[in-house]
């Protein structure tokens, strides 16, 4: 083995995506493997968990970790690799706010594994559902427990950077290993514990080129049916684009690309709760004083946990769909 | 570490009833000892002197850094407590007061569970009181203008209150003279005096004060500024009349040849021209051009006023004028709308002729009127024999309005004693309960008892004329229960007066909004205190007097009028004014120019840089009021006294309870 700092990478409950994403930096995946030694990745390298409890506790320098946790397999790896992490970032937006596997957090287990394993495509004539534990002639075997609600990673470990993002761009991630690769040849300092790394400090208005005016909704319409201008913010044209809550650092791609911000950077620096910001934000500028207008107005906006909590329903300040008096057994 | 003291109040029974307060005071002291809690103590009334000492001497003998004073509603002693900490030398903002009586001990029935609920307030003023930081009060300088909207007799008495106390006044009404309802008035309760023998000197008082710019036929447009500082914009519409040369003189409505029914001032009763002052002592005493009717407007010919004018003063086609005055403080006494009678279809008014409104009625007895003062029917001719007075008519009834209209007991009296004077007919008063309060009020209900009037305690059901027998033929029947008798009548009559309620303006949303106010579910301005602080508003250095506040008869307008004056003059005389400092601020760091606050502010603080893409607030307009703060999706806007930290650590502390001591930071 050799004497490089160690590098691992994991992922919980999440699409894949964020690893794409790293590997999508390019010819910068070659600083990764120059600098660091891979120790733990289970998407592009073998390795079992008995090899990570194997190691010294915070023997590896750098773990970036997607996905929230939502079964007791996760939270057992998130709680390893903080213990064996040096430095341990929240990667992407699962990690950071449990993004879209966070919007079961709407429904009881029962009804998610339901709807996984009998619905109209899935068949399912037995009425077969996975039990977590089954007795066999070689001795009972596991699979993990699902948890009343999906956790983002800071809920259940400590976390020292946040990176958010679904995934997060290429251009962040290069950035963000070029300068841990600074940091260790003493050129660069690490920002304070607890920062967002990757991403700006404001919204996505602020990388956004369409011009803005003060704002007045009069009604909510999807992308497409109408000609939108392509140089007028979104929102002044009443697409619910939600750039103006959301961090920056992704370059404002898809308001530049004529579709509306959905959300995936998360919180901007000063928001607590996300959804919230958006529906005072959006709620603001509604152009009508007449509660009935307002109700029209309003039903332009179809779904709107989609609209408000896509990414953010786990990490909100609501964290679920649940009663919050009733107390949790997890 | 913080040392903080917690002072539960009795209230005497208010709090003590429903909570147990040495519970509450124990258990502070004890249970959040560790949040820094030094101190917890109850008294009977922690507003007296004896009970602000005792949180004085403990600031200075434990040296208390925060106060957490568990009492009534921060409306109310918020300021109290801020003082005492003051004078004890802590700054006033690192004391919080939560209020354990209006949201706890006065809405709830079980004591264990106030009790609890007050632990947990407590718990949380706690919390929040820990990120407060010290704060200086913001001084700003009052101007020694004043505006009064609305020239009835309000605002007539406070224009002239606070021009004769040397400081000037803009009086701004929308109809071409002020005088407002009291001028078309014949008698006042319980004097009778004549309404216009004793408005008309204050009215001419109005005209020629050197401090009063009278700005009537014109209306407030926009208000910007706050408190001492307003910047406000009126609307003077054309007159089409020049008022340097115009004297007055009337040649000019002499000889209008078009006649208009006069729905104003006349209430529909009368005619006027279509170049009109609204009655003979009008102030000012130029006319105004009443577009939509004059036939030159219409048809481009005529001009017959422009002719005969001795002075030239007559010129069509004038601009509006839009001027902006600016003023320390704003009185606003735009007054009340009659209820429309056609409403209660069941009374005939519109379809009925001899049913007439109050409103119509003192204007048929107005000596000024168009009868002349002669109380006569419909036809112009024939004097009733016998009439009915309906109270409470859109007043006091679940379909209309709930409230009391107040003046109409005893407009019902004074009306029925003018009918009996000036014709001799018997007159009934159809009465729900009679209302006569005060000075010399109930001693005037004994004389119009005394001259015979009858009084049937009922609510009139129906007014028709579909008569029954010979006797009804011909006549307005009254059906209504005598309820002290119990019997049902039907009392056939020659003309009924309804007395209509007073309602709030048709437009006192627009303008609670205009001046950054609010109404009550009815639709009346919401004063500061409804005991306490009558004229004052929740907007500092706007006032409001008469009925725009609610309805009230010609004393208490008046009263109020000059009251509001008083305020206004006092705080002239302070020459300047200690504001919260309460104020938003953008972090221009996380400020995206995403403009979502821009048009927001009703007190327009809110600036743009174009050139940067970023807001800025104007720490002097900003009034705290919070709007931006909330709107603001970025979060990049906070305000002083309601940081996240500081409504997150109060609800973080009203739930200890359930999330337990260790989850606190």
């Amino acid at each position: 083995m050799s004497d490089k700092p160690k590098f691992a990478m994991y992922w919980a409950a999440s699409c894949g995506g964020c690893e794409i994403a790293v590997l999508n930096i390019h010819e910068k995946i070659l600083d990764v493997d120059a600098n660091f030694d891979v120790v733990f990745w289970p998407v592009a390298m073998d390795a079992k968990y008995k090899d990570v409890e194997a190691m010294e506790d915070g023997s590896i320098l750098l773990t970036l970790f997607n996905g929230g946790i939502r079964n007791d397999e996760n939270e057992h790896i998130a709680k390893l690799l903080r213990r064996k992490s040096k430095l341990l970032v929240a990667f992407g937006s699962c990690a950071n706010e449990g993004c879209i596997p966070g919007l079961a957090n709407l429904s009881p287990v029962g009804e998610i594994v339901t709807t996984a394993f009998n619905t109209v495509s899935t068949d399912n004539p037995n009425q077969i559902y996975p039990r977590t534990s089954f007795d066999t002639p070689e001795g009972e075997i596991h699979i993990p427990t699902l948890y009343p609600r999906l956790k983002t990673l800071d809920q259940v470990v400590d976390v020292d950077y946040y990176m958010p993002g679904c995934p997060p761009e290429s251009h962040q991630i290069a950035a963000v290993i070029d300068l841990v690769v600074q940091v260790l040849q003493g050129k660069a300092q690490l920002p304070p514990k607890g920062a967002v790394i990757g991403a700006g400090t404001s919204t996505v208005c602020d990388e956004c080129k369409r011009t803005r005016h003060v704002k007045t909704i009069t009604s909510f319409k999807r992308i497409f049916g109408q000609p939108i201008d392509p140089s007028l913010c979104l929102l002044e044209q009443g697409i619910p684009c939600n750039g103006i809550a959301t961090r920056d650092g992704c370059n404002a791609r898809c308001p530049s690309a004529g579709a509306q911000c959905i959300g995936c950077y998360g919180p901007a620096e000063g928001v607590v709760d996300y959804g919230a910001r958006l529906i005072t934000g959006f709620a603001s500028v509604i152009e009508s004083n007449d509660p009935d207008q307002i109700d029209r107005i309003l039903d332009g906006i179809p779904d709107p946990t989609g609209q408000f909590y896509r990414f953010n329903l786990a990490g909100s300040l609501m964290k679920a769909g649940v009663s919050a008096w009733k107390k949790e057994k997890v | 570490m913080e040392k903080i003291g917690v002072y539960v109040c009795h209230c005497g029974t208010n709090i003590a009833g429903m909570v147990d307060v040495q519970q509450v005071a124990e258990w502070a002291a004890a249970k959040l000892q560790r949040r820094g809690v030094v101190i917890g103590r109850d008294y009977k009334f922690m507003c007296s002197s004896l009970g602000q000492e005792l949180i004085e001497k403990d600031i200075k003998e434990l040296g208390l850094t925060r106060v957490v004073v568990a009492a009534c509603s921060p409306h109310l002693h918020e300021n109290t407590f801020r003082t005492a900490c003051k004078r004890a030398g802590l700054n006033p903002y690192l004391c919080e007061l939560v209020s354990i009586r209006e949201q706890v001990s006065w809405v709830h029935t079980d004591k264990d569970q106030a009790t609890a609920k007050s632990m947990a307030v407590v718990s949380g003023g706690v919390e929040r009181v820990i990120h407060h930081a010290p704060l200086e009060p913001m001084k700003v300088s009052i101007h020694p203008d004043t505006l009064v909207v609305g020239g009835g007799i309000a605002g007539i008495q406070a224009a002239l209150e606070i021009a004769d106390a040397g400081y000037k006044v803009y009086l701004v009404e929308r109809e071409p003279s002020i005088g407002g309802h009291m001028a078309q008035f014949d008698k006042t309760f319980p004097t009778l005096d004549c309404a216009a023998c004793i408005l008309t000197p204050k009215m001419v008082s109005v005209g020629t004060h050197p401090n009063i710019e009278l700005l009537t036929w014109s209306e407030v447009e926009k208000v910007d500024g706050y408190v001492g500082n307003f910047a406000v914009t009126i609307r003077k519409r054309a007159r089409d009349v020049d008022t340097s040369l115009c004297t007055g003189c009337g040649i000019c409505w002499e000889k209008c040849p078009k006649k208009v029914v006069d729905d104003k001032f006349e209430a529909g009763m009368g005619m006027r021209k279509a170049v009109y002052t609204p009655f003979a002592q009008a102030v000012p005493k130029y006319p105004v051009i009443d577009r939509p009717n004059c036939t030159y407007y219409i048809k481009g010919t005529c001009k017959a006023c422009e002719k005969f004018c001795p002075t030239n003063a007559i010129k069509f086609n004038q601009e509006d004028e839009v001027i902006t005055v600016n003023v320390g403080n704003i009185i606003l006494a735009t007054g009340y709308d009659t209820f429309d009678a056609k409403r209660i279809a069941q009374y005939g008014y519109g379809r009925l002729p001899n049913v007439v409104t109050s409103l119509e009625f003192e204007r048929l007895c107005n000596a000024a009127g168009p009868t002349n003062g002669e109380i006569l029917l419909k036809d112009g001719k024939t004097k009733p024999k016998a009439v009915g007075i309906v109270h409470c008519v859109g007043s006091r009834d679940k379909h209309y309005n709930e409230y009391c209209s107040v003046i109409c007991c005893m407009q019902g009296l004074k009306f029925a004693h003018l009918v009996h004077e000036r014709t001799g007919a018997e007159v009934y008063n159809f009465y729900i309960d009679m209302r006569t309060p005060f000075k010399g009020y109930e001693e005037f209900y004994q004389r119009v008892l005394e001259e015979g009037t009858h009084f049937i305690r009922g609510k009139v059901a129906e007014i028709n004329n579909a008569p029954r027998t010979k006797e009804e033929e011909g006549k307005l029947i009254v059906q209504v229960e005598d309820t002290l008798v119990g019997v049902q009548m039907r009392i056939p009559l020659d003309m009924v007066i309804l007395s209509v309620a007073l309602e709030p303006r048709h437009d006192a949303k627009e303008t609670a909004h205009r001046f950054g106010l609010s109404c009550s579910a009815d639709g009346w301005f919401i004063e500061k205190h409804p005991k306490l602080d009558p004229v004052a508003t929740m907007t500092e250095g706007i006032l409001i007097a008469g009925c725009v506040q609610g309805p009230k008869d010609i004393p208490a307008t008046v009263s109020q009028g000059a009251a509001a004056a008083a305020r206004a003059l006092g705080k002239i005389h302070a020459k300047e004014i200690a504001l919260e400092p309460f104020r938003a601020s953008v972090n221009e760091e996380q400020c995206s120019g995403c403009r979502i606050c821009n048009g927001l502010c009703p007190f327009n603080a809110i600036l743009f840089h174009e050139d940067r893409m970023v807001t800025e607030i104007n720490g002097a307009l900003c009034q705290g009021c919070g709007t931006c703060v909330a709107a603001c999706p970025a979060g990049a806007i906070s305000g002083t006294g309601f940081s996240n930290e500081q409504v997150l650590a109060q609800i973080e502390g009203l739930l200890l309870m359930n999330i337990g001591e260790e989850a606190l930071a």
